[in-house]
């Protein structure tokens, strides 16, 4: 005989589960929406009053200010949009060389915490520790003191082939031009290097704790069957430390992009550096700020999905 | 016929290992550490050889001929190393910032209060309901002293804060601002009801896609705009109140993980018994979870502290935004900039290293238990 489902209750107390979490998820919903409502009411009265523009359309007109450096050319009878723009290209532009460098040195201070030599694994500890435990903020503006201090003058750089540094940064010269090909400025010397740096330290604690968490007898097993350590390596310990890895490491990779905002301390024109600029001009804040949360926002969406198409594909396939 | 991984297969029988060498007195181990193979031993020399091309100088320069009492000249002399006495000169400013120097005992005993509520926060037979009161009282305290305006204490406005005290207050406050509503938002993402799952949700990832910079700007320089007029909320608050928020996400996130960690029986166990939901989290579920992730909320503590230091951003002159105002005013040590980098560096470690010393600590205490 079939079981027969229990009878629909249709009495509406205040006992009957359905009603008290619909009740409470309308009053919290109410709550927040009635707060968002006020919030947005106060702006607009507020803006009203002090005669605050609204409304995006600041973003066609002429921006009137320089920046720094840029990928493509800009002036400042550009419009706003393209000073986003290039902000953007810029924060790109420190992120992504610092992605890659904060992974290569990172991996290398991980695993060098499982040297056999105890030189090697004081040195990666001590480094982790070190660049750890010192804010972001504190290291960017000391290594831009130190680079402001340390290069060479700028009437007599420091010249190695095509490379030549000094405090206009590093300038790369092409083979027949005299005039600079790429320009690299201190400030994004600075940045690159305190983000890469103090980044490194948590890759290498991520990379650590992923090659700590196979099992000594996976590679014990390997060695069983007669592998060698690099085919061990290869075909056990990294396939499994990798499923570990990834994650944490998308999150040390959006790190990264989000601290590169922190470049507005150092004057590299950032796209926050540039809404900052904006604010300051057209006194559009909102809009400025939203613009700025949704590059970050939309930046942090394609890391997390691009890795996690990574990780999909780097995931063991279980039964 | 072949196997598919025919070539990992040893055809050969592997040949018996050496007996095992004795490994003991001083001379053995530090040959197997240092020397083992001749990989380690390659490493072990590149790395003697850089810390003997490296260390020398850069110990000369921090201890042998560095200077370290206040005299200028003695910082000027070609070949002086570092000028440690910009710190003995500055650190009244560097420390306590532009509070009135004739009142600067107030945050000094407001920090002695702050740093003691966190040592005993760190000893276990102190973990009782009392704490959370101590804590109440003394942060009550803290910013009494430090504003004044009662008991006899002039009136010092808050842009006058700065320094360490500063620092301390606001990784402090918002610890315990952001610790309640993360408790709420991790139970809200786990909730059975999907309106308010998808609220939790919503909030924690759009902050956590955000940096804080961009929020700190927010809060000074949008938040006036969103309150009625006439009503302004000083910018130390303003600032608090974001980092709290910002805060809150993050804190959420480790949260959860806990929460996920408790087995389902638990819960069905706690129902079984009549426990209603807030009974069942209180006396079950959140001790569990929070003890399973107390390292996470220990590292994210730390990640608080060194993120006070953006406030310098927005104009609040803490640790690092003191130093600046310390030395930027005062053309004759404005040289020495680095060597007050380092020194507040040196705080933030200690602080940061001490915290996650005892995280390890606390970590093994429950591992063992």
């Amino acid at each position: 005989m079939p079981l027969m489902p229990p009878a629909k209750k249709t009495r509406w107390s205040w006992r009957s589960h359905t009603l008290r979490s619909r009740v409470y998820q309308a009053l919290v919903v109410g709550v927040i929406v009635g707060l968002l409502w006020w919030l947005a009411a106060n702006t607009a009265h507020n803006m009203q009053t002090r005669g605050i523009q609204s409304g995006f359309d600041f973003l066609t007109q002429p921006a009137g200010f320089d920046i720094g450096e840029t990928v493509l050319p800009f002036d400042s009878s550009e419009a706003y949009w393209r000073a986003f723009g290039a902000g953007l290209l810029n924060t790109l532009r420190v992120a992504l060389p610092g992605i890659f460098l904060a992974t290569v040195l990172g991996t290398l201070l991980g695993a060098g915490r499982f040297s056999r030599s105890v030189l090697a694994r004081g040195l990666c500890a001590t480094y982790v520790e070190l660049f750890r435990n010192i804010p972001l903020l504190l290291q960017l503006l000391m290594w831009y003191l130190l680079l402001a201090q340390a290069l060479p003058p700028i009437d007599s750089p420091w010249v190695s082939g095509p490379l030549q540094l000094s405090k206009n940064g590093l300038a790369w010269h092409g083979a027949q031009s005299s005039e600079a090909t790429l320009t690299l400025s201190p400030e994004f010397l600075a940045l690159l290097l305190g983000l890469s740096l103090y980044t490194a330290a948590f890759v290498a604690e991520v990379v650590r704790a992923g090659i700590a968490a196979v099992p000594r007898g996976q590679s014990e097993a390997a060695a069983t069957l007669g592998l060698s350590p690099r085919q061990t390596l290869r075909q056990v310990v990294l396939p499994q430390a990798l499923r570990v890895i990834i994650p944490p490491l998308t999150n040390q990779y959006l790190n990264l992009t989000k601290n590169s905002s922190l470049a507005v301390a150092i004057g590299y024109p950032d796209v926050l550096s540039i809404a900052n600029t904006a604010i300051n001009q057209t006194g559009r804040a909102v809009e400025c700020i939203a613009i700025v949360m949704a590059v970050y926002l939309s930046t942090s969406l394609l890391t997390s999905l691009a890795m996690n198409r990574y990780n999909a594909r780097s995931a063991i396939r279980e039964r | 016929m072949t196997a598919p991984h025919a070539t990992l297969i040893a055809t050969q029988p592997i040949p018996a290992r050496p007996a095992p060498v004795r490994h003991e007195g001083a001379l053995r181990w530090l040959r197997a550490k240092l020397l083992g193979d001749w990989p380690t031993a390659l490493t072990t020399l590149c790395i003697a050889a850089l810390m003997l091309y490296a260390l020398p100088p850069l110990l000369d320069w921090t201890v042998w001929q560095a200077v370290w009492l206040p005299r200028l000249e003695a910082c000027r002399a070609e070949g002086a190393g570092a000028c440690w006495g910009v710190v003995a000169e500055k650190y009244r400013f560097i420390l306590l910032g532009r509070y009135p120097f004739e009142e600067q005992w107030r945050p000094v005993v407001a920090t002695g209060l702050m740093l003691a509520l966190v040592i005993i926060s760190c000893i276990r037979t102190c973990w009782r309901p009392w704490l959370v009161i101590a804590w109440a009282a003394g942060l009550l305290a803290g910013f009494v002293l430090m504003y004044g305006n009662t008991l006899g204490l002039s009136r010092v406005e808050t842009d006058r804060w700065g320094g360490l005290p500063l620092t301390l207050l606001l990784a402090t406050l918002s610890i315990a601002l952001s610790f309640p509503l993360a408790l709420l938002i991790a139970l809200g993402r786990r909730s059975n009801m999907p309106a308010i799952r998808v609220l939790c949700t919503v909030y924690v990832e759009l902050v956590r896609g955000v940096p804080l910079v961009s929020v700190l700007f927010m809060a000074s320089f949008m938040f006036p705009l969103l309150l009625p007029q006439g009503l302004s909320i000083d910018v130390l608050l303003r600032v608090l109140a974001g980092i709290a928020l910002f805060a809150a996400a993050y804190t959420a996130e480790v949260i959860r993980g806990g929460l996920q960690a408790v087995p389902r029986g638990q819960l069905e166990a706690a129902a079984t018994l009549g426990l209603g939901y807030w009974q069942t989290q209180r006396l079950v579920v959140l001790p569990q979870a929070l003890a399973t992730v107390l390292p996470g909320l220990m590292n994210n503590f730390i990640a608080i502290f060194k993120d006070t230091s953006l406030v310098t951003i927005v104009s609040l002159y803490e640790l690092t935004g003191s130093l600046s105002l310390a030395l930027n005013s005062d053309a004759d040590w404005r040289a020495f900039k680095l060597e007050g980098y380092l020194f507040i560096a040196l705080i933030y470690f200690g602080f940061c290293f001490a915290l996650s010393r005892y995280s390890l600590w606390v970590e093994r205490r429950l591992q063992q238990v």
